[in-house]
């Protein structure tokens, strides 16, 4: 479980983010909504250190993250899993080296059991035998799926995903969808979904939190999110051609 | 601002040094910098080091018009001038080019990237891993360059010198064999471990603190040559001075 309190954050006189407090539960995928610019990234790079807030609180299943110094943030880390919003691939290593990466950093296990990790979970992005293809070689698809598969390879508790499907067609994104709320259920991840695609919130949208100017502006589930008569989420909602036809008929 | 980078790139510095996580993990990265930064640049450095040494030799031998100075003083010029200057200095300019725009580019695109952003969120000190590595095989690899820069810079002098008729076979010999002050040498080697440390370190900071796009990342690897080239001239003369 995530607790944030308050969060605030601005850069320079633009205030992103004007305090801000949820909770994220474990086994489900929280996600997080609103209008490019809104604040998303933001706020996921402010709940996992890479900025520091200007003031609020992060705690980890009741561990406070945002006092911590770098080197004692490490243990936390450790259990946090990351997909980036532009994948974020090392260059220089194939997609088995990638995944294997923060296992020879940190795990103690033998190289065939490594080997077995990375095969395991490439097969569960679906991406099995691509082992020694470059990020080059990748498509946007298939480097999005490799950032998943080695953001859950330390089997993570804590899972933040940026935009796991944008750039993707409607197909492949509803595959990424699915896979990522099973491996949250699988192996109850506290997981946290930045989005602006309406298909991921009407799919897997259990719990949705959605940002406008700074703020969290409403929050709900997607059985909620079609009736509710918040003036400025209808915008978000219903701003797609597709929506509008539909509700015209 | 100057003092702002300063204290910025000392803390950068500081954070470079701190314990690694997994000492064979770096050991790897080493090797692999060390081929890098080694074999990669061979080639430049032995071209001009043969014409470094060629071109001293010439114009010594053009200088000293007098017939009371004996010729072989041209071997002991181009020798000393070799090891105390030319080898270590115009060699790191070079590799200030070199790998000093390939480390900033390099980091700084896995900055604008999230490549170093996806470290620090596994919990990986980024600074150590990634430049740790680079300086180690610097600080290796470029004394070692310097040496080889210099046999090859006094050869292409014997070379130009002979073959140009300006000095005998036997008197460039002779001249290269009296007199050597072995001390010279430690100064080419204090001269090429330290700027070995300016190159990677000042390039690395110049690529880690990069912000921005690509366009960034290009001004970030012209800026880490330009400054390198400055701080290894401005050291250059602080080491003569104070070792000489
Ligand atoms: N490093 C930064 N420096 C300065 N301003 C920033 C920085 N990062 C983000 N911002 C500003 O913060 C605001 C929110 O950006 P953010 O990336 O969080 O939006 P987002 O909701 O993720 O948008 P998108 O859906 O387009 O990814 C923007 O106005 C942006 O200009
Ligand atoms: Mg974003």
């Amino acid at each position: 479980m995530i607790d944030i309190t308050d969060i605030r954050k601005s850069f320079g006189d633009n205030q992103v983010l004007k305090g801000i407090s949820a909770t994220f539960k474990p086994g489900v995928s929280t996600l997080i909504i609103g209008g490019s610019g809104s604040g998303k990234t933001t706020l996921m790079k402010c709940m996992v250190g890479l900025h520091q807030p200007d003031s609020g609180m992060v705690t980890y299943d009741g561990r406070d993250f945002t006092s911590l110094s770098f080197d004692e943030r490490i243990d936390i880390r450790k259990e946090i899993g990351m997909l980036f919003q532009s994948s974020a691939l090392f260059d220089s290593m194939c997609v088995e080296k990638n995944i294997l990466f923060p296992l020879n950093m940190f795990s103690d296990m033998s190289k065939a059991e490594k080997k077995d990790r990375v095969n395991f979970v490439l097969e569960r992005v679906n991406l099995a035998g691509k082992n020694k293809l470059f990020p080059a070689e990748l498509s946007g698809g298939m480097k999005k799926r490799v950032g998943i598969a080695r953001a859950i390879a330390m089997n993570p508790k804590y899972l933040f995903c940026d935009e796991p499907n944008s750039g993707l067609d409607p197909k492949t994104s509803i595959l990424i969808d699915e896979l990522i709320q099973e491996i949250t259920a699988e192996n109850n991840i506290t997981t946290i979904v930045v989005t602006h695609d309406m298909n991921s919130v009407m799919g897997i949208g259990e719990h949705i939190i959605f940002l406008h100017q700074g703020q969290k502006w409403w929050e709900g589930s997607n059985q909620q999110i079609t009736s509710t008569n918040n003036k400025e989420l209808n915008e978000f909602v219903f701003a797609t051609k597709l929506m509008e036809t539909l509700l015209k008929k | 601002m100057l003092f702002y980078h300063f204290g910025k790139y000392i803390l950068l510095l500081k954070s470079v040094f701190k314990k690694p996580e997994k000492f064979s993990i770096y050991q790897e990265e080493i090797f692999r910098e060390m081929v890098d930064i080694g074999l990669g640049s061979l080639g430049i450095i032995s071209i001009i080091s043969v014409f470094i040494g060629a071109v001293t030799t010439v114009q010594t031998a053009f200088q000293l018009v007098s017939d009371l100075i004996p010729k072989s003083v041209i071997g002991g010029i181009t020798r000393d001038s070799t090891i105390l200057e030319l080898s270590p200095t115009i060699c790191s300019l070079v590799l200030a080019g070199k790998i000093g725009s390939s480390i900033a580019s390099q980091i700084g695109t896995m900055r604008v990237t999230e490549q170093i952003d996806a470290l620090e969120i596994m919990g990986i000190n980024a600074p150590g891993y990634l430049i740790l590595p680079k300086v180690t095989a610097g600080i290796i690899m470029v004394p070692m360059l310097v040496i080889v820069s210099i046999f090859l810079s006094i050869t292409g002098g014997y070379l130009a010198g002979t073959a140009s008729g300006a000095v005998t076979a036997a008197e460039f010999v002779q001249g290269l064999t009296t007199n050597f002050n072995p001390f010279t040498v430690t100064i080419a080697m204090v001269k090429a471990v330290t700027f070995a440390i300016i190159i990677t370190t000042v390039s690395a900071y110049q690529g880690f603190y990069t912000d921005g796009g690509a366009l960034e990342v290009g001004q970030a690897s012209t800026k880490a040559v330009v400054i390198s080239c400055i701080a290894i001239l401005a050291a250059d003369y602080i080491i003569a001075q104070l070792l000489l």
